[in-house]
């Protein structure tokens, strides 16, 4: 699957597209097939989203799980900081990273 | 140190204004991403992998305790509460926010603080000797001419869109403790045979993906011509230097690709051109910035002696003090890498404890190493052992200075949006294989650098032990080199082979480490052995 | 050119088109010359009396030998029009003033009150450039 991913702009946050607007959290991004680009244009354009790329992913009964290490970082936080990370009280969040 | 006056602070009270006004219009939408990019990293500030990164200058190292509490504050109040020290003695946050930028840069300037150029295509901070000012080795203080370069690159109008950053470091001792030849300009503070100050210039040097040890261009120019000289080289540079490809655009490629006498004869033409323009700073505006890097007012008559027979103090002292020039002092190191740790990082709480101690014990001064670590550097003898007991509780006193546990890693893939491997956690798994301190003394000075990309941050290119991190496939590896060297005996490393897994990578240097052992000579540290029997006994030890 | 906010000069600006430099030094009666990034401004060194208009492109914002062309030109006592055209955004404007740029033809409209402030926003400088302003350390000890 592909996603969209990106930085929000006023502070930095990494961003996943939903379908219709941008969540913090890569269990709510969708597969945006071949529409990627004109989607980032439009929110791009819109200062929705800074930086933004279109990643690949594969969907787990986790939700979507980007397929390069750097993206999984980027989704859940610095690996040797759990407390940083989206998921500080999971124990698991960093074997999903790895 | 120097501080400022109504000109210097007029100017960076300015600049603060400007960025807001550049972060408004950015926020507005009247500005593209790729117009604000240069201009958000003239203020140091990154779009990282997590947030926006903000690098703060700590020029040639050098700050006071009332800047390290406004360094801890802005951890606490618009980070995560710590920051990172870097391998250019600068300071990083990591979860910054655009919409609040404007008013960190306001605030680090109420203590004559700034991020001015600290990142993309400019003149950055300038580095230097973290002993400056206490070791007795140097000819000079060198930070009083860093302090007027810092000046005289702020801004400037012609070199303020070059081909690629540029790194100058200051030096003024035959110890090179700021790897001058690794930089774009390495300038050397000298005498020459009639006593007049000069500078050995060095350019062409440094790191990344195509490194080299920069000749000497000059070897001596007279101080009074630094800026002129300076400006000379970055014409050249700016001229002549790659537009067409970043990984070919820093000044070390042009100097190679010119050779060292055609870059040179061009410096020096254009230098003529130059010098017309009566640029050059007054020596005596060179005399009222030094005079602000005085001598404190060191005591006198003060115990030369330590009082060692606490052991744990004694290692301590062993290994993170170092000699001072005036009598009855001693410049002291607290590590950032306590074992397991990340290195460079302090937590808010540390960095005003730090603060808190340079003010009591060190006449309110601190310094940042390139090795990420923090120097006290002008401490009584008499008042180390109560320094010790503080820093020890709270986690500060490492005693492992240049051990094979005082790693340089870079931030890597935990935080870097160009890095193709973790650094950090690599770093952690060798300090804890090498935790036990008996061990890491009997292996001796073992400077050991970690990169998470080729633009090697981590000084892997200079480490005695280097370590690359590289992207195999989609996985993180790791490649291992051995023979650099950041002193004034600069060398490149050389990388020994195939690349390793994480725990690979740990095995490996562990192996290096056993062979050295067994192969070297009385007073040998590794890198020594190294330069004598060559590699072959090493590649032959970790491949087997 | 009709935007006079552009333009920082009080003669009036030439009516001729301003040639490649290859055609410029290949004939004697042109007084208006484009120099590209790369083109070497030394190479007009030799007929600064009879120009009056030298351009010098910024193909990208970001590639700054410009900056250089034009200190060079402003050196050796030219003291026609220099102006600077292409990819040439507010925020690159003051710099390219303190170089020796007295107008402007950029690609895309400069908005002016963004610019006004720009060039207003510093009183001091600490190094001297192609302008007249006086360096910090020259305030500092006359």
């Amino acid at each position: 699957m592909k996603l969209l991913t990106g930085n929000d702009l006023p502070t930095g946050d990494v961003i996943w597209w939903t379908g219709n607007g941008w969540s913090r959290h890569v269990e709510d991004a969708v597969d945006v097939g071949d529409r990627g680009e004109a989607i980032l244009h439009a929110e791009d354009g819109a200062c929705r989203v800074n930086g933004g790329t279109i990643i690949d992913a594969t969907m787990t009964p986790e939700g979507p799980r980007p397929a390069h290490i750097k993206d999984r970082i980027r989704a859940l936080g610095p690996t040797v900081r759990p407390d940083l990370t989206l998921k500080p009280a999971d124990p698991n969040a960093g074997s999903w990273v790895i | 140190m120097y501080r400022y006056d109504k000109y210097d602070q007029a100017i960076v009270d300015a600049r603060v204004e400007e960025f807001r006004d550049q972060a408004r219009r950015r926020l507005a939408g009247q500005m593209t991403d790729d117009q604000f990019k240069p201009l958000r990293l003239k203020n140091g500030l990154y779009l990282q992998l997590h947030a926006y990164m903000l690098r703060v200058a700590i020029p040639y190292g050098t700050l006071n305790s009332r800047q390290m509490r406004m360094l801890a504050h802005i951890a606490r109040k618009y980070d995560r509460g710590y920051g990172h020290f870097t391998t250019r003695q600068n300071i990083q946050y990591n979860w910054i926010k655009l919409e609040e930028a404007a008013d960190i840069l306001a605030e680090l300037a109420t203590v004559e603080m700034h991020a001015i150029q600290t990142s993309g295509e400019s003149i950055r901070n300038l580095s230097s000797d973290q002993y400056a000012g206490a070791a007795a080795d140097e000819i000079l203080d060198p930070r009083p001419w860093a302090e007027l370069l810092r000046q005289a690159t702020t801004f400037h109008p012609e070199f303020s869109y070059l081909p690629r950053k540029f790194k100058i470091a200051v030096t003024a001792a035959d110890e090179d403790r700021a790897a001058i030849r690794l930089h774009d300009i390495g300038l050397k503070l000298v005498r020459n045979e009639a006593g007049e100050l000069g500078f050995e210039v060095y350019i062409g040097g440094g790191m990344g993906r195509t490194p080299f040890v920069a000749p000497l261009i000059r070897p001596f120019l007279p101080a009074d011509n630094l800026f002129s000289y300076l400006e000379a080289a970055l014409r050249v540079w700016n001229r002549g230097g790659r537009r067409d490809n970043i990984h070919k655009q820093r000044i070390k490629i042009l100097v190679h690709d010119l050779g060292q006498e055609e870059f040179t004869r061009q410096v020096e033409e254009e230098w003529q051109h130059i010098l017309r323009n009566n640029s050059d700073v007054p020596r005596a505006e060179v005399d009222r910035i030094a005079a602000y890097f005085a001598p404190p007012p060191f005591e006198t008559g003060l115990p030369d002696t330590i009082d060692r027979s606490d052991p744990d103090f004694a290692l301590w002292v062993d290994q993170n003090v170092k000699p001072h020039k005036a009598p009855g002092y001693a410049i002291v190191n607290i590590s950032l890498k306590p074992v397991g740790g990340i290195p460079g990082d302090a937590s808010a709480e540390q960095i005003d404890l730090m603060a808190d101690l340079a003010e009591r014990y060190s006449f309110d001064e601190l310094r940042v190493t390139h090795a990420q670590n923090i120097v006290l550097p002008h401490v009584p003898k008499r008042e180390l052992h109560a320094l010790w007991t503080i820093l020890d509780e709270a986690g500060l006193a490492t005693p492992n200075l240049d051990l094979i546990s005082d790693i340089i890693a870079c931030p890597g893939l935990d935080y870097c949006s160009l890095a193709n491997a973790r650094s950090i956690p690599v770093a952690q798994k060798i300090a804890t294989r090498f935790a036990d301190l008996g061990r890491q003394r009997e292996l001796g000075e073992l400077k050991l650098k970690i990169s998470g990309c080729i633009n090697a941050c981590g000084h892997h290119h200079a480490g005695h032990i280097g370590i690359l991190g590289v992207d195999r496939k989609g996985t993180e590896n790791y490649q291992l080199l051995l023979g650099g060297s950041g002193a004034e005996d600069a060398s490149l490393g050389k990388i020994t082979g195939p690349g390793f897994n994480e725990d690979g990578i740990v095995d490996a240097v562990e192996r290096v480490t056993d062979r050295y052992l067994a192969l070297r000579e009385e007073g040998e540290r590794f890198l020594d052995t190294y330069r004598r029997v060559g590699f072959e006994p090493f590649k032959e030890a970790i491949y087997g | 050119m009709g935007d006079d906010y552009l333009r920082f000069r009080d003669d009036e600006p030439t009516e001729e088109p301003a040639v490649t430099l290859d055609a410029f030094l290949d004939q004697t009666n042109s007084s208006a010359v484009l120099l590209e990034a790369g083109e070497d401004a030394r190479r007009l060194l030799p007929h600064l009396d009879h120009i009056r208009l030298i351009e010098v492109d910024f193909p990208r914002f970001r590639d700054g030998r410009g900056y250089s062309s034009a200190r060079i030109l402003r050196e050796a006592g030219y003291t026609g029009e220099l102006r600077a055209t292409g990819d040439v955004l507010v925020d690159q404007m003051d710099h390219m003033r303190r170089c020796g740029f007295d107008s402007f033809a950029p690609n895309a409209p400069i908005d002016a009150a963004v610019l006004r402030a720009s060039l207003e926003r510093y009183e001091y400088r600490y190094q001297s450039a192609a302008d007249d302003a006086v360096p910090v350390w020259k305030l500092r000890h006359g």
